[in-house]
């Protein structure tokens, strides 16, 4: 018997670019999720991430203060500055700690959409 | 070029040894002569010749050193003759040589007085290492001794006398007091009381007639009849030129002798020089090495093409004489018409300190210590440099009473033309170089530039010097603001002001690389609000400001926000209470009374700030900074208008002073407080700044803090009224603003200081930086310009929509958010 997995992207609206404010984040609902989107409108880059802090379990990585390291995009936790990169979600400042979950973004009309996996599990015939 | 040399003392020496360094392109044949037996030696610690140092520990380089220069050293064979015509000279041993130039370094011979008698058996000079060792070889003869002469030589002479185990031995002066060149009456008296408690008897006024015995002296017969029975003489009444030479060789000399010379040095043959004690410039014989060296270099620098002038030397000088510090420095005695002397005279410990300072307080002209010299060096400096002097100039003599250990502005103030080592001519700037390019021991600053290596006098302050440029260094590699910056806080907000940059974006274009970070943001956000006070939201500055300043409230545990609105001086009216317990009631905010004298409330969601702030507004309040490096509280104590101790209204001056540095922000969070008396219930001495009420107006105390390092405020000013106390704390908190590093308060920021409080007080109460006018109008822009940031909020649509969790459903509160309840009110729930 064998396992395969299929993952397929499914993109959902967010907000418009103009709700994000320049080189900051927001906080996205998604279902019963919270997403944290960040724009860096110098380069132009949108990244998202899972808003929960894996250091102190805090909702609050949106309102983190963005930036970058060594041209590597970042985020700090509000609450005690832990870093995450924003490419791999994972923490700068602690190797023992967790990664962050990240989600592709894409910009259609200026409309901000956040692809999310939907893992399927197909059990081989 | 072939330079000849008469004289091989420490001025000859030295001059060798710039020619050399100077002419490195250029082949300089260099010939030197020599009347004494032996190379140059370090003739002004010939006294440590007694300490058991041999001639050889003298030397100020070996024979060896000659030859492998180059140079042709003949010792032991004085110049007999000059002939200028042919420009040669020729030698006691008959040996002619020619040269381009002549250098005259003949120094200068014991002025012996006209008195019969001296020709007599133990009569001595005290000049040469010969003179020691005669000296040396007679003492065993004699029981007691005398010196005529009680300057440096003579006191340095009665030195070698009591080495030679001659007890009884005085020092006769013909003038009034010892040092006459040197000290005043005053300290002339205590150096005497000192040195008789070292058995050395001094004479004063005594004019010497005659020196008695038959064969070998035995005593002295004075003018007034009085004889001093002694077995042995050391004459050291003064120097004479050495100018007998250059006198018949036709040469300019002054009337009561020396050599001519110009600002070159040059005598009144262009091709022939002179230096050092032989030679007379301005009317002056400088009796000194320093000026010597100075015109060593002078010389050299000339011949070899260099622009260089001597202009007279600064005469001041330290010693320690028979185990006592004497120095004398800049003009030591005063003209009462134009300075005051500050005199400080111990008795007991036998010290004797003078300073003379300008009519207006500003500079110091020079003075004089006795007993305790440890000043000299920072008092020198101080005079030369025209430094200004601190509010209480007497603190220069006698220290800082009021705790702190700098007096003065230490070397960092020096300029760096300054002359540190004066005997080699070391500049403060030459020294730095050397520790910059690497040189970071006492040991090689002194190898590598030569400074402390004569006297010795200047080498605390080497020291100092290196410790301050490495810190200097260390510090501005770390102060560096962050991988996004190469500056420091204080260069950052100077070019940003320098260029009235607005928003962080715009800094960054210009001075940054990357995106910025969690660490440069706030730094550029501050320095912005700190510069201009512009609303902290606008020009897309809300994502440069730290979490809290983005949302105008402190977050805490779970993601919930505390409210903390302005009760300035923790003065507040029922009503306003009642407010405050409606709102807390209708949001379920925990409240709590804060150490601020202020209330707080917690668990406000983010979306119900907006809504809270406005009730708030409504009821007459205002931001209260809570969340920002800013001003937050200023306590009071209840005062005079209730309580029975109160000298002045604490809560009517705290008022004023929290309404007018609300909103400040500064590199950290400023508190402060204000208290109606002594008792000091406001605990303002904690604080980075406090008042104290006391009876003719207040006392100001800076740089205290609670926390973790608890630190007592210093008093800056006392006895002010309340107009000049708002001007000294404008001044003091802009300055600190202007200077401090990032996340700094106020009493680390004083800690690192150079000067410490010294200099903060110079800064700020006496405007020695000339900048106080400037602090002041930045903090009245700065006050002028305020607006309480939580009604623009309120009143600005597009600003309070950021004030919610979810972007795409702002009505919705983060359901994540959970508390407890404990004691009637709620709690966050703990974390994990």
């Amino acid at each position: 018997m064998s396992t395969t997995h299929t993952t397929t992207i499914s993109w959902f609206l967010a907000c418009k670019t103009s709700d994000v404010p320049t080189n900051g984040g927001v906080c996205v609902k998604y279902k019963e999720e919270q997403i944290a989107l960040f724009f860096f409108a110098r380069r132009n880059e949108w990244y998202a991430t899972q808003n929960l802090c894996p250091h102190r379990q805090q909702m609050a990585l949106s309102r983190g203060m963005t930036g970058t390291v060594k041209d590597e995009p970042k985020v700090a936790c509000p609450f005690h500055k832990k870093t995450f990169s924003l490419k791999d979600g994972r923490c700068l400042s602690d190797e023992h700690e967790c990664s962050l979950t990240t989600y592709p973004v894409k910009i259609v009309d200026d409309m901000v959409y956040i692809g999310v996996t939907a893992e399927m599990e197909m059990a081989g015939a | 070029m072939k330079i000849v040399v008469i004289g091989n003392g420490m001025v000859g020496y030295k001059f060798c040894e710039k020619i050399l360094s100077k002419s490195a392109d250029t082949p300089i044949e260099l010939v030197v002569f020599g009347e004494e037996p032996r190379p140059a030696y370090d003739r002004v610690h010939l006294t440590s010749w007694f300490d058991g140092k041999t001639a050889d520990d003298l030397l100020l380089a070996t024979a060896d050193w000659y030859v492998e220069q180059g140079i042709r050293l003949h010792l032991g064979d004085p110049v007999l003759q000059i002939d200028r015509t042919q420009k040669t000279v020729q030698s006691y041993k008959g040996i002619v040589e020619n040269y381009d130039y002549l250098v005259i370094a003949t120094g200068s011979a014991a002025f012996v007085p006209p008195v019969p008698g001296m020709d007599k058996k133990g009569v001595f000079i005290y000049r040469t290492i010969e003179d020691l060792e005669m000296m040396k070889d007679y003492a065993p003869n004699a029981r007691s001794g005398a010196v005529i002469g009680g300057g440096l030589l003579g006191l340095e002479a009665a030195k070698a006398l009591l080495d030679l185990g001659i007890n009884n031995t005085h020092v006769v002066e013909f003038s009034s007091r010892l040092m006459p060149r040197q000290i005043d009456e005053q300290g002339s008296t205590i150096l005497q009381n000192k040195l008789a408690g070292l058995g050395l008897k001094v004479l004063t006024g005594k004019n010497t007639r005659e020196v008695l015995g038959d064969d070998a002296i035995t005593g002295l017969q004075f003018s007034d009849d009085t004889i001093l029975e002694t077995d042995i003489l050391v004459v050291s009444a003064g120097i004479k030129p050495r100018d007998e030479l250059a006198r018949a060789a036709g040469l300019t000399v002054g009337p009561r002798g020396g050599i001519v010379v110009n600002e070159q040095m040059q005598t009144s043959d262009s091709f022939i020089y002179s230096i050092g004690e032989c030679a007379l410039y301005n009317n002056m014989i400088y009796g000194l090495v320093a000026p010597g060296y100075e015109m060593a270099e002078v010389a050299a620098s000339h011949i070899t093409g260099e622009a260089k002038a001597f202009i007279g030397f600064d005469m001041s000088t330290k010693l320690k004489l028979i185990g006592v510090d004497v120095a004398s420095f800049g003009d030591p005695f005063s003209d009462p018409e134009n300075c005051h002397s500050i005199v400080f005279e111990d008795k007991f410990k036998g010290t004797y300190k003078r300073i003379n300072i300008t009519t207006d307080g500003q500079f110091l002209l020079g003075g004089i210590l006795i007993g305790d010299a440890a000043a000299y060096n920072m008092l020198l400096q101080t005079t030369k440099n025209k430094l200004p002097l601190p509010a209480n100039p007497e603190d220069l003599l006698l220290g800082n009473r009021s705790g702190s250990a700098d007096t003065g502005a230490g070397v960092t103030a020096l300029p760096d033309e300054a002359m540190i080592c004066s005997c080699e001519s070391v500049s403060k700037g030459t020294i730095c170089q050397a520790v910059t390019d690497g040189f970071e021991t006492l040991d090689e600053v002194k190898k590598c530039t030569k400074a402390g290596t004569c006297c010795g006098g200047c080498t605390p302050m080497v020291k100092d010097l290196i410790t301050a440029t490495m810190k200097a260094q260390g510090k501005y590699i770390r102060n560096v603001v962050c991988e996004h910056f190469p500056y420091s806080r204080q260069e950052m907000l100077d070019l940003i002001k320098v260029k009235s940059l607005r928003s962080f974006d715009e800094v960054l274009d210009h001075y940054g690389d990357g995106e910025g970070c969690e660490v440069c943001k706030p730094v550029v956000a501050s320095i912005l609000a700190s510069l201009w006070n512009d609303m902290i939201l606008d020009k897309g500055n809300d994502t440069a400001q730290d979490s809290n300043d983005r949302y105008l409230a402190n977050i805490q545990k779970g993601g919930t926000y505390s409210v903390v609105p302005r009760i300035p001086g923790g003065e507040i009216t029922p009503e306003k209470l009642v407010v405050i317990g409606q709102i807390g009631t209708k949001y379920n905010l925990y409240t709590k009374i804060t150490g601020g004298q202020r209330i707080d409330l917690f668990g406000a969601h983010l979306s119900d700030l907006p809504n809270i702030w406005e009730e708030l507004i409504a009821a007459g309040f205002e931001s209260g900074h809570a969340y920002g490096k800013a001003l937050r509280t200023v306590k009071s104590c209840v005062g005079s208008t209730w309580c029975r101790f109160g000298l002045h209204d604490s809560v009517s001056f705290a008022i004023r002073i929290e309404e007018r540095y609300r909103g400040l922000r500064a590199p950290h969070k400023i508190k402060s407080a204000v208290s109606g008396c002594i008792r000091e219930c406001a605990e303002a001495q904690s604080k980075d700044f406090g008042i104290i009420a006391t009876e003719k107006g207040w006392n100001l105390y800076v740089c205290g803090n609670g926390g973790s390092k608890p630190q007592h405020a210093q008093l800056l000013a006392s006895d002010i009224d309340s107009e000049t106390c708002i001007k000294y704390i404008d001044r003091f908190l802009m300055f600190y603003i202007k200077t401090a590093d990032p996340l700094t308060r106020t009493a680390t920021w004083l800690n690192k200081l150079d000067g410490g409080m010294d200099y903060l007080r110079n800064v700020v109460v006496n405007d020695s930086l000339g900048i106080a006018a400037q602090l002041e109008t930045e903090m009245q822009f700065l006050v002028d310009n305020y607006k309480c940031e939580w009604r623009e909020v309120v009143e600005n649509p597009e600003l309070r929509k950021r004030f919610s969790h979810f972007v795409n459903a702002p009505a919705d509160k983060d359901p994540t958010v959970k508390f407890e309840s404990m004691r009637a009110q709620k709690r966050a729930a703990e974390w994990k």
